[in-house]
């Protein structure tokens, strides 16, 4: 056990010595964090509208008014022409456009019934869908309003969201963002640390030592899984004050989903670097690795029951997925191991897996 | 063994007054004074970490002196740090031709960076890679020939432009005897060209080989004339000796 | 100028011969394209959707076959309470559960106005806010029908068209970002990576001596890579087309204009890079940093409408944006240039920028 300790100890000092590199190694993903839980939304809202009025009269003034009192639009422009819209589009103006007729109030009063056309620049679909909603109730709204021949019926709808119930989409990303973030610390920290040292040499000196290829793995991850698991700790603080993120299961079953992640991404870039001998490859295979897989198969950003099959299989093997799921399990619903044992085992076999095959991959790598 | 000496215009090639390089709270270079006369093959001597690669990196253009004056080939270091340029060879202490390119690729390149014509770059390197037996090789990558061979090459492009001066830092480092002979070789028709040369070397053997020599101790000149000179004044019968003798007290 | 080409020449063959170097110019990219195309989509398979019928009327059971009918959803379970769609929701299998109260049709006969629930797994993220417009949409239609016949009332008629996309293709709009992603990391990295290799074999000093002046030693050392960037972009906009079929309804000589003038400022970021940096692996790192942090704030993957008002303004900075929104507005929207006169301004002023500063930076002496 004593070279394993010594061993630990050495790390530890070299760690410690370097106070610069642990500052910006923690400040980094608080930073990441800060940026991306600010940046990385879906929610709609003040989408820019351009209404073409060919006509205005009282009704459509009205109309009018009624888009520019929702939360849900912000009128760029008003316009007389309809060909208008396509350079509005085009220049990135407007995201949507309603078209309003000639005649709307005659049409109305006397029940012939108007025509509405609303345009959305369908170049992102997912917008696109919304756009056409939120317009079309704002137009029945205002339909409600007007006093009419026959009786509507309305089935309103109230609606819970559950488990994010302020609908604010940064409580989905932000645990997804988490996993992003530790896995890019992780995987580096060990593809760095190892890699360096076998370029310099000193893996032969800890090879000829009494330690066994198991021993030296456990004692260069331990020191990063302590610093990996300070930057957990560190994130989930921002995401409850910054981001006001709910946290309504266990904390400690979190942090432990943490560091079982982290552990599974620390292994991952031991695993890496035994498989290379330049530091340059490592770090391009730890971010071919790391930064593509995490930002796309974990689910973080793109729901993975919407991608191909293949992909979604792959995406099975990313650690990444497994504790994006545990994360907004835990913080946003609540629940704890009875609904999320099978997430939590497979992520433990991953970690189990990819370490027992790093001390495998070690010892012949350098012979 | 020393080579034939020359007598050339009367400016020194290279001259250093008081030249000196701080990094923080350590003096690199210590208000170094020396001059390098014109075809003279001159030795730099001194151990690892005397001193001897910053003071040529100041002369070369490539660091800015914390103190003293210097010019080399007529110019001042200090502001006319392009022009020293045009008129020297460098060869670094690293071997830094492209190890993936070919020696005839490496000549041509250094070639056009110098303004040679197309035709001087050719006849050139034909000319080097005889002279230096590399025609088999000539298209191979750098990386394949073995380390003497490799700084031959990289002292020959150091040479193609045909500069007036040209400095080598610790250009024998880790290369066999024979070798180093047939190095200081190319070293000779080069001066006897009229090429200033201003050599590195931590080998005191060497120092036999050159007109005059100077030799580093902790960032100052410790002795500084021909072999013979030094040897007579300091009573001893080789370089290295003085050398022991002048590094002890340090 | 000659010495500028002279350079260049050479590091052409460095790039050819590096087998590293061709495999991040040649095969990542595509596989990044394949892969990124695949994943990158909010599209929505079927939604899954409990029912919850307390009524157990024909009314609501007319409302259920709706939502059956509709083609969206997907109903993965009836039952009379409350509980086991709970249950369903906290394992996340269902996205939707719609709740029908025992007085529904009651409500309707009296007061023509009734309630429903509906439950939404808000987990889904943006698919969360699709299914609820898509399940508001539903209800509008079956309250107007139940309405009754068509009376002389005002009635509009709201038709809705969408631009540019019809078919609500993600691809179309992922890809052309997609390829911006594409030759920004191909740019940067290769320029940071290969001064910052000669810095660390010492070649670069060897150029300091030379008479070369930072001017050339620049343009001989970017050109290359300026060259390959749009070469990437080529090849990836053809993949883009082939595979994907995504639009090409503006000009293809403006967006290579565009890229052109682009390349330059990702080229300088990454000479700017290599100036800091001292080693290769140190330069992958900050780069990968740097890249990590435009891409995910530049409307790549998800909107900039929906940033943080201060995180949306901070975007302007990012280059990446502008040639995203360009990208997407050339080829999508059949964008001219008269229509991508801001962004393109922006990028230039960057170019001059940061071409600049990269070149005031660049010391032959060190000081």
């Amino acid at each position: 056990m004593t070279p394993l300790l010594a061993l630990l100890r050495k790390e530890a000092y070299h760690i410690r010595r370097d106070r610069r590199t642990l500052a910006v190694v923690l400040a980094l993903p608080v930073v990441q964090v800060l940026l991306f839980g600010s940046a990385i939304r879906t929610d709609v809202k003040q989408a820019r509208l351009a209404i073409v009025d060919q006509a205005p009269d009282e009704a459509t003034l009205v109309l009018r008014n009624r888009f520019a009192a929702s939360d849900a639009f912000r009128i760029v422009e008003v316009t007389p022409r309809t060909s208008d819209l396509d350079r509005l589009f085009r220049m990135g103006k407007a995201q949507a456009g309603v078209v309003l007729p000639v005649g709307f109030a005659g049409d109305l009063d006397d029940g012939a019934g108007a025509s509405v056309l609303i345009v959305v620049d369908a170049t992102d679909p997912n917008i696109g869908s919304v756009l056409h909603a939120y317009a079309e109730a704002v137009i029945r709204g205002f339909e409600r309003e007007r006093p009419t021949g026959r009786r509507p019926v309305q089935i309103a709808a109230t609606t819970r969201m559950r488990f994010n119930p302020t609908r604010e989409s940064s409580n989905l990303f932000v645990p997804g963002l988490m996993a992003f973030v530790l896995t890019i610390l992780a995987t580096l920290m060990t593809a760095i640390s190892l890699t360096r040292e076998k370029e310099s040499g000193t893996i032969e000196a800890l090879l000829v030592s009494p330690l066994r290829p198991w021993s030296i793995i456990v004692g260069k991850v331990f020191p990063y899984l302590v610093i990996g698991a300070v930057a957990a700790l560190l994130i989930i603080v921002e995401a409850r004050l910054v981001f006001h993120v709910p946290l309504r299961g266990s904390v400690v079953l979190l942090a432990a989903e943490a560091v079982l992640f982290i552990l599974a991404s620390l292994a991952l870039g031991i695993l890496v670097s035994t498989r290379t001998s330049s530091q340059r490859v490592a770090m391009m295979m730890a971010m071919a690795g790391t930064m593509l897989p995490n930002v796309l198969l974990s689910g973080f950003i793109f729901p993975i029951e919407s991608m191909p099959l293949p992909l979604q299989v792959l995406a099975k093997a990313v650690p990444g997925q497994w504790f994006v799921t545990l994360a907004r399990g835990i913080m946003l619903k609540g629940i704890g191991l009875e609904y999320l044992w099978k997430e939590t085992l497979i992520l433990g076999a991953m970690a189990a897996v990819l370490l027992a095959a790093s001390a495998a991959a070690f010892r012949p790598r350098l012979e | 063994m020393s080579g034939p000496s020359k007598s050339g215009p009367t400016a020194p090639a290279i001259e250093a007054v008081e030249l000196t390089r701080r990094f923080g709270a350590f003096t690199a270079v210590d208000r170094i004074t020396f001059e390098v006369r014109h075809g003279e093959v001159f030795g730099f001597l001194g151990a690892n970490g005397a001193g001897k690669t910053t003071a040529i990196r100041m002369l070369t253009g490539l660091l800015t002196p914390s103190g003293g004056t210097a010019r080399v080939a007529g110019h001042d270091v200090y502001t006319e740090g392009e022009a020293i340029k045009r008129s020297i060879g460098y060869m670094s202490q690293r071997f830094s031709l492209y190890e993936d390119l070919s020696p005839r690729e490496n000549a041509r390149l250094y070639g056009g960076i110098y303004d040679l014509t197309t035709t001087e770059i050719r006849e050139r390197t034909s000319t080097l890679l005889a002279r230096l037996g590399l025609e088999a090789v000539a298209s191979r990558p750098v990386r394949e020939l073995p380390l003497g061979w490799r700084q031959k090459l990289a002292l020959s492009v150091a040479l193609l432009h045909r500069p007036s001066i040209v400095f080598l830092d610790e250009p024998t480092s880790g290369v066999d005897p024979v070798t180093r002979r047939q190095f200081w070789e190319l070293i000779y028709e080069a001066a006897a060209s009229g090429t200033t040369v201003l050599v590195t070397t931590h080998y005191m053997d060497e120092a036999e080989y050159c007109d005059r020599l100077s030799i580093m101790v902790a960032g100052r000149i410790s002795a500084i004339g021909t072999p013979a000179e030094l040897k007579r004044q300091h009573g001893v019968s080789s370089i290295d000796d003085l050398f022991v003798r002048l590094a002890r007290p340090a | 100028m000659r010495r500028a080409l002279y350079l260049a020449h050479a590091e052409l063959l460095h790039v050819v011969r590096d087998r590293a170097t061709l495999m991040q110019v040649l095969l990542v990219p595509l596989i990044q394209i394949l892969i990124l195309a695949n994943a990158a989509t909010f599209e929505i398979r079927e939604t899954s959707l409990w029912i919850v019928d307390l009524d157990r009327t024909s009314a609501s059971r007319a409302l259920v076959n709706r939502f059956a009918a509709s083609g969206h959803f997907d109903i993965v379970g009836t039952t009379p309470s409350l509980e086991a769609a709970n249950d369903s929701l906290l394992r996340g299998d269902t996205t939707l559960a719609l709740v029908i109260p025992d007085n529904f049709e009651a409500q309707l006969v009296r007061t023509r106005r009734s309630e429903v629930e509906l439950v939404v797994n808000a987990e889904k993220g943006a698919a969360a806010g699709i299914v609820q417009s898509y399940a508001a949409t539903i209800l509008g239609t079956y309250a107007a029908e139940l309405a009754g016949p068509a009376p002389p009332a005002p009635r509009i008629d709201i038709r809705h068209r969408n631009r540019y996309n019809a078919t609500l293709n993600y691809r179309h709009y992922m890809v052309p970002g997609i390829l911006v992603a594409l030759v920004t990391i191909i740019g940067t990295l290769l320029t940071a990576q290969n001064i910052a290799r000669e810095k660390e074999f010492g070649t670069l000093e060897q150029l300091n001596v030379t008479p070369i002046t930072r001017g050339q030693f620049i343009a001989g050392k970017l050109v290359p890579f300026w060259g390959l960037g749009l070469v990437e972009l080529a090849l990836g906009l053809t993949l883009g087309v082939l595979v994907f079929g995504i639009p090409v309804r503006g000009s293809v000589p403006l967006l290579f204009g565009v890229a052109a003038l682009y390349l330059l400022v990702a080229l300088g970021i990454g000479l700017w890079i290599s100036t800091i940096v001292d080693t290769q692996q140190q330069a992958m790192f900050v780069v990968f940093f740097i890249v990590n942090i435009y891409l995910l704030m530049s409307g790549l993957f998800t909107p900039i409408d929906s940033m943080e008002p201060w995180a949306q303004v901070l975007t302007q900075l990012n280059p990446v944006r502008h040639f995203v929104a360009i990208s997407r507005a050339i080829l999508v929207k059949g964008a001219g240039l008269a229509d991508i006169l801001q962004p393109l301004s922006i990028l230039a002023l960057f170019a001059v920028v940061v071409l600049t500063s990269a070149v005031l930076q660049y010391r032959k002496r060190a000081a």
